[in-house]
């Protein structure tokens, strides 16, 4: 049965609106414009504490996000937690000497993982590691440490 | 598209034996369809006539027998040879069985449409012509909800000769219609079959408009083919089966009570 | 009496009970089988839709089309309650400002594909089911097997593919439309800010995590749906209360397996496996 002009014109207008609505949700809707795709490079970094760093956490330099975090596990012999991430920005090199710390967003905030760059000529490659890391916050130590100097100071009766 | 191999008989039906749901339908029936002729198929109704065709068609495999037509064993062709063979039956369903998003022209071009690939002015001369022989081309543009019954049998015959078959098989074309109808069917029925040469297979238990143009008759009852003959020949039979049929006997071998108990022990039960 | 009375007043209860159980658990496995080979069936006859496009725009504007009215108008509702009913919830936590981004998580990942799809059941699948169902009724089916035309080709297939390329678009406007309705709630109505409102909304949402599997998830419903409908038709009882029961079947049917499916997929998608 061969459809009338209508109906094509119809099916047609359905199949575009359909498409653009799936475009308008992968650009506008999701981060997919903020990467301009390629495939990134890998980095490694070592923390005493990884807090609440999670699977695709952001990785910032400057505020600016650079890439995420792909997996953290633990390392069996040293105990550290080591955090796999992907930076696929697609111009950004770093020198050898960067540190990676992990920072909390706001005050209650997801945790992010933000370098800062060294001076060295030599540039990270996919699979380095970083040495310069300082670890996540936790809130509890804070604490304990704030009671603790408010304890020290406080003069003995 | 109508070489029928100029053999004597073009459906031969052997011992078919045929059971639904561990009810027999048939039990050793055994017919031919002579070529050229118009044969009709008679009962009670309930008796498997339209179980027969599809039989004939291939839409249902014997349990036990063989049905041939034009020579090859229906149930053992395989699917592509089937479809060939059902390119050269039209079939006219009880319902018409009308495409019914299509209108009337649409619905007599589909074989054409499916089947050919002729272009659009001689698909447009076929199904004029077609419609033309039913007596219905200035309906063409008519939904199959728009026609009366009888109206849309005859547009379900003009689809059925679109492709000019061997043989054309009629499931209760009489059932439910009006004198006229029936009488503009019956010559129908009787002209195609000259002008076209085909062969018809007509099941039907209107007895009088079937015997009226029927070359040959098979009484089926039961499973069994209780008589068969020219019309003639079949009205004088001594079969008891066949008297209460055609004479519309109330009783007889076909019961009017349906099996119970006795009547006094029911009526008492408590 | 029929045998069936005579063996019933008979045999003792617990016999009868599991001689009943046995007849169902029969029907059920008949009737998963037929639905398999149904499916297997109208996948090999799918050749022919290829090379007849024209059956399938007349599908698509028959399934697709002319549901879109339905699912925009009702993408448009869950999107605005959407935002009403989060901005409470999230003022709790001081946290408006992820209005966007929480509106749009859920009409991505869960609403858009499963409502769209529970609409599409409703409307689009009941429709192909009655249409088949009459078909078979009237014997149009049957016709076109003695003109040697194929049903499953001619008639099931187009269909198939029609509901499994429609729902994907389907679920697509209805999250974008509902995106939009959350906005006009959100921005112009409840004062959260524009910028927050998307940029909250991209940074949150991931392409290949949550798009895509919302799309994953309404290609599975699209395929599942369609093919409830088109083969609870195909296989209704060929009278007016057999099309009815099966067009009644179709919409429940579809129901539990978009839901079951939608906890199947959730967990493989977002679970952390």
């Amino acid at each position: 049965m061969r459809p009338t002009k209508t109906v094509e014109l119809l099916v047609g207008l359905f199949v575009a609106a359909g498409v653009l609505a799936l475009f308008f949700l992968a650009m506008r809707a999701s981060n997919l414009a903020e990467f301009g795709g390629g495939e990134g490079y890998r980095l490694i970094a070592r923390f005493e504490n990884s807090g609440g760093l999670k699977i695709r956490s952001p990785v910032t330099i400057a505020g600016v996000r650079v890439g995420r975090v792909r997996s953290i596990s633990i390392d069996n012999e040293t105990f550290q937690s080591v955090v796999e991430m992907v930076i696929n920005h697609s111009t950004i090199t770093l020198p050898a000497d960067t540190s990676a710390s992990i920072y909390t967003e706001g005050l209650l905030g997801e945790q992010f993982v933000s370098l800062e760059p060294g001076g060295e000529e030599e540039y990270l490659k996919d699979g380095d590691e970083i040495e310069l890391t300082q670890s996540a916050i936790v809130l509890e130590e804070l604490i304990g440490q704030f009671l603790f100097s408010k304890a020290e100071e406080t003069p003995d009766d | 598209m109508k070489e029928a191999c100029g053999r004597e008989s073009l459906v031969a039906i052997r011992d078919l034996t045929f059971f639904r749901e561990s009810r027999m339908i048939f039990d050793g029936v055994s017919l031919d369809i002579p070529v050229g002729k118009i044969t009709a198929i008679m009962g009670p109704s309930g008796t498997g006539k339209t179980t027969l065709l599809r039989l004939i068609g291939g839409q249902l495999r014997p349990d036990g027998g063989s049905v041939s037509v034009d020579g090859q064993i229906v149930h053992a062709l395989r699917s592509h040879q089937l479809y060939s063979l059902r390119k050269r039956i039209g079939m006219l369903f009880q319902s018409g069985a009308l495409l019914t998003d299509l209108d009337v022209f649409e619905n007599v071009a589909f074989p054409l449409r499916e089947h050919t690939r002729l272009p659009e002015s001689l698909i447009r001369s076929l199904v004029l012509m077609k419609l033309q022989a039913v007596g219905l081309r200035g309906a063409r543009h008519l939904m199959p909800s728009e026609l009366s019954g009888g109206m849309a049998r005859r547009v379900a015959l003009a689809r059925a000769i679109a492709l000019d078959p061997m043989m054309i098989m009629y499931d209760e074309p009489f059932a439910g219609q009006d004198p006229i109808s029936l009488g503009v069917l019956v010559q129908l029925i009787r002209n195609l079959n000259e002008a076209l040469g085909l062969t018809s297979i007509i099941v039907s238990h209107d007895v009088h408009e079937t015997a009226s143009i029927a070359d040959y008759i098979y009484v089926i009852s039961q499973g069994k083919v209780v008589g068969h003959g020219t019309p003639d020949a079949i009205i004088r039979s001594d079969s008891e089966w066949v008297q209460q049929f055609f004479k519309g006997l109330p009783d007889g071998p076909v019961h009017f009570h349906y099996p119970a108990r006795e009547y006094a022990e029911d009526l008492y039960a408590s | 009496m029929t045998n069936r009375e005579r063996d019933a007043q008979d045999e003792p209860f617990v016999i009868g009970r599991l001689r009943h159980l046995g007849r169902l658990t029969l029907n059920v496995f008949g009737k998963l089988g037929r639905g398999a080979f149904f499916l297997f069936w109208t996948l090999l006859g799918s050749r022919e839709v290829l090379t007849r496009p024209g059956l399938l725009i007349v599908q698509l504007h028959s399934v697709g089309v002319l549901s879109v009215l339905l699912i925009a108008i009702s993408g448009l509702f869950v999107g605005m309650v959407l935002a009403l009913q989060g901005y409470t919830v999230l003022s709790d936590y001081g946290a408006e400002q992820t209005l966007g981004y929480m509106v749009a998580a859920s009409l991505v990942r869960e609403l858009g594909p499963v409502v769209s799809a529970l609409l599409f059941a409703g409307r689009a699948g009941s429709a192909l089911a009655a249409e088949i169902g009459l078909m078979k009724a009237t014997e149009q089916l049957s016709g076109m097997e003695m003109m040697a035309v194929d049903p499953i080709k001619r008639i099931i297939a187009p269909r198939f593919f029609a509901g499994f390329l429609s729902m994907p678009l389907l679920a697509a406007l209805f999250s974008t439309v509902g995106i939009i309705g959350g906005y006009l709630i959100g921005v112009d109505m409840l004062g959260v800010d524009e910028g927050a409102f998307w940029s909250r909304m991209q940074a949150g949402i991931d392409f290949d995590e949550d798009i895509v599997n919302g799309v994953i998830k309404s290609v599975v419903f699209g395929f599942v749906v369609t093919w409830i409908a088109l083969f609870e038709g195909y296989d209704a009882v060929a009278t007016a209360e057999g099309v009815s029961r099966a067009t009644t079947r179709t919409v429940v049917h579809s129901a539990f397996a978009i839901l079951a499916l939608d906890f199947v997929l959730t967990a493989l998608m977002f679970g952390d496996f």
